[in-house]
């Protein structure tokens, strides 16, 4: 160590523009890009995963499903599960771990300790899941097209039903994630709490089972969450339109998708903004 | 708020209490600016409860706090530019490599310090490209004090900034801080190291039970300058030391009885260490502890070797 005695008060500052949130903001983003993918078990966990289950389904499950005027290949059928459960993987799962262990060992409060604005940092950490997002997204399609020969819908307003679906459904697991880091007492009971839950709902909510061969009263529990409704919603986007009349309501119900996802963004957002902190619960 | 040019924290009267239990019981404390003011005292003595109080981090119970004009609980980002923390404990930002995390903390200051120099000033440069995670403790302490002192502060806080450093790394230390210090930087440290807070700080506090016990400048802490001299030699075999306010007069007396060399002579004061435990020692037993140095004139005393001498 030694003497800094060359940046005296008066010397020119190094930095040339002055910082700004949305400088800030991309510059986070790019540290979040960089810490996610160099955390190996991130980028097993919630990058590849829902491409190593679709892989799973299509080797398993040689025979088709769906009703009897056209059943499909089981991977062409998981196919909206998977991005689905890609989302909610991306944006609450990653949100509320990152959360609830930068919390615990010290990131946040250090952060805390300079004047870096709030917004810039969860302007990074959204930057970073739709990059991430769109990444998985798209990797997960190539391998579902060329590898399992899924057909992907050429039609403009099923691809728009994609975009807000995928939006929706990001949004509302990010801001939901965010709150939902609070819960955890301890980084090291984190993931179990954060993790758990999530499988349980990717059983009831039509991912890994067919939605309509679960009992009524588990598909009611699953439809106060938002994944059952961007699987419905991903379903109306990859599945032939045949197939939305085994739906359990008979129709795709985008109206009442919209809704849910709509109020749990909002609902999230207000549980955010009242219960954010930037330290362990303990610290003083 | 208008702000004191000379006085960069006044603290009056700080209380926090966790459970019932005082940490900080009712403190006063100063510290003007461009001063290295060290702050002292046992585990559990409330340093890290007022330095985070300071710092905007923790909320106090009751008292008022100025950090550089400002109540630090409800300070905004203007301010947070101008001040810099090197906490007790932290982490994060595993997977990210030294000169990645600090150019990328640069970002955030308006003024911020040359990162290639900052790296190379905590002695980081070989580890330029080494992640975080891969950084030894002292190293990672570095780290720490790197991203301290990046965005100019004109206040620094430090809250045991050379834990795990190894003795090299600690005199680097000094230096940078000696030469922060010397730029105008106002820096308050806690420290366990009295060494350290003798070479570094313009003023000690000593705090105990969440209350300042004494401050003073490293020499004249507790009545240190005011101090008796110790005076050790053998005599028929026996080591001896004595207490004295007189030591020429204790040594000359012996010289003429022994010789003109005295046995083993030694003559010195207290050291800084000596006074910190004696005033730790004082404040546990009585509560308002400043125990002024012993007037007697000179008391001799056959030396126990087991025991340390002045208590
Ligand atoms: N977050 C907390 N919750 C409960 N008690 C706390 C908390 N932080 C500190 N204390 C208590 O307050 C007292 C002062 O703690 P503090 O950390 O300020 O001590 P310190 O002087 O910094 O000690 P050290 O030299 O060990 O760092 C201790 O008795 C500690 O147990
Ligand atoms: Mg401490």
């Amino acid at each position: 160590m030694s003497s800094l005695i060359r940046t005296g008060p008066d010397r020119r500052p190094h930095t040339a523009s002055r910082p700004s949130t949305p400088r800030i903001a991309a510059a986070r983003t790019r540290l979040e890009i960089a810490m996610y993918f160099r955390e190996r078990d991130s980028v097993i966990f919630s990058f590849l995963f829902p491409i190593i289950m679709l892989g799973i389904f299509a080797v398993a499950f040689s025979e088709q499903i769906g009703p009897d005027e056209g059943p499909i290949d089981f991977a062409q059928y998981f196919l909206p599960g998977m991005v689905a459960s890609g989302i909610a993987l991306v944006s609450f799962q990653t949100m509320a771990l990152s959360l609830a262990i930068e919390r615990e060992d010290g990131t946040l409060k250090r952060l805390r300790g300079t004047p870096m604005p709030p917004m810039a940092y969860f302007l990074g950490k959204i930057g970073m899941i739709l990059v991430v997002g769109v990444a998985q997204i798209a990797l997960l399609l190539a391998v579902a097209a060329l590898a399992f020969g899924a057909e992907l819908p050429t039609e403009p307003d099923r691809w728009l039903t994609f975009a807000w679906c995928y939006a929706l459904g990001t949004a509302a697991g990010t801001v939901l994630g965010i709150a939902f880091s609070s819960v955890p007492r301890s980084a090291k009971s984190a993931s179990a709490v954060v993790v758990g839950p999530l499988i349980i709902l990717q059983f009831i909510s039509g991912v890994f089972f067919v939605y309509t061969d679960l009992p009524s009263w588990l598909q009611n529990i699953a439809s106060v969450f938002p994944l059952k409704w961007t699987a419905q919603g991903m379903r109306s986007v990859f599945l032939p339109d045949h197939f939305e009349d085994v739906e359990v309501s008979g129709s795709w119900q985008h109206g009442s998708t919209a809704l849910v996802l709509a109020v749990w963004l909002i609902l999230g957002l207000i549980v955010c903004v009242r219960t954010f902190r930037w330290r362990r619960r303990d610290d003083g | 708020m208008t702000e004191p040019t000379d006085t960069a924290i006044r603290v009056r009267g700080l209380r926090k209490s966790y459970a019932g239990v005082p940490a900080v019981d009712g403190l006063d404390l100063d510290v003007r600016t461009g001063e290295v003011f060290a702050l002292l005292g046992p585990n559990g003595a409330g340093k890290t409860t007022t330095v985070e109080i300071l710092e905007g981090y923790r909320h106090r119970d009751a008292g008022d706090v100025s950090v550089l004009g400002h109540d630090p609980q409800s300070a905004g980002a203007g301010w947070r530019k101008r001040i810099g923390i090197v906490l007790q404990s932290s982490g994060g930002h595993d997977e990210i490599t030294v000169e990645e995390l600090v150019g990328h903390f640069a970002g955030y200051y308006p003024g911020a310090r040359d990162p290639d120099e900052v790296i190379a000033a905590v002695g980081l440069d070989e580890k330029r490209r080494t992640r975080a995670r891969h950084l030894s403790g002292g190293q990672r302490r570095r780290l720490d004090v790197a991203l301290g002192i990046l965005g100019h502060p004109a206040l620094l806080f430090l809250d045991e900034p050379t834990t795990g450093f190894d003795p090299e790394a600690r005199r680097e230390f000094w230096a940078l801080i000696t030469s922060l210090a010397d730029g105008g930087t106002t820096i308050i440290l806690t420290t366990h190291y009295l060494d350290e807070a003798e070479h570094l700080a313009d003023r000690l506090g000593v705090i105990t039970a969440g209350r300042i016990v004494a401050l003073d400048t490293p020499d004249r802490l507790g009545g240190r300058d005011q101090d008796q001299a110790i005076v050790g030699w053998t005599e028929d075999g026996v080591p001896r030391t004595a207490r004295t306010s007189e030591p020429t007069a204790l040594v000359a007396e012996l010289s003429a009885r022994l010789g003109a060399e005295v046995p083993a002579l030694t003559v010195t004061r207290p050291t800084l260490e000596d006074v910190y435990l004696r005033l730790i020692d004082g404040a546990a037993t009585t509560a308002s502890a400043h125990p002024s140095p012993s007037t007697a004139r000179s008391t001799i005393q056959p030396a126990d070797p087991q025991e340390p001498v002045p208590s």
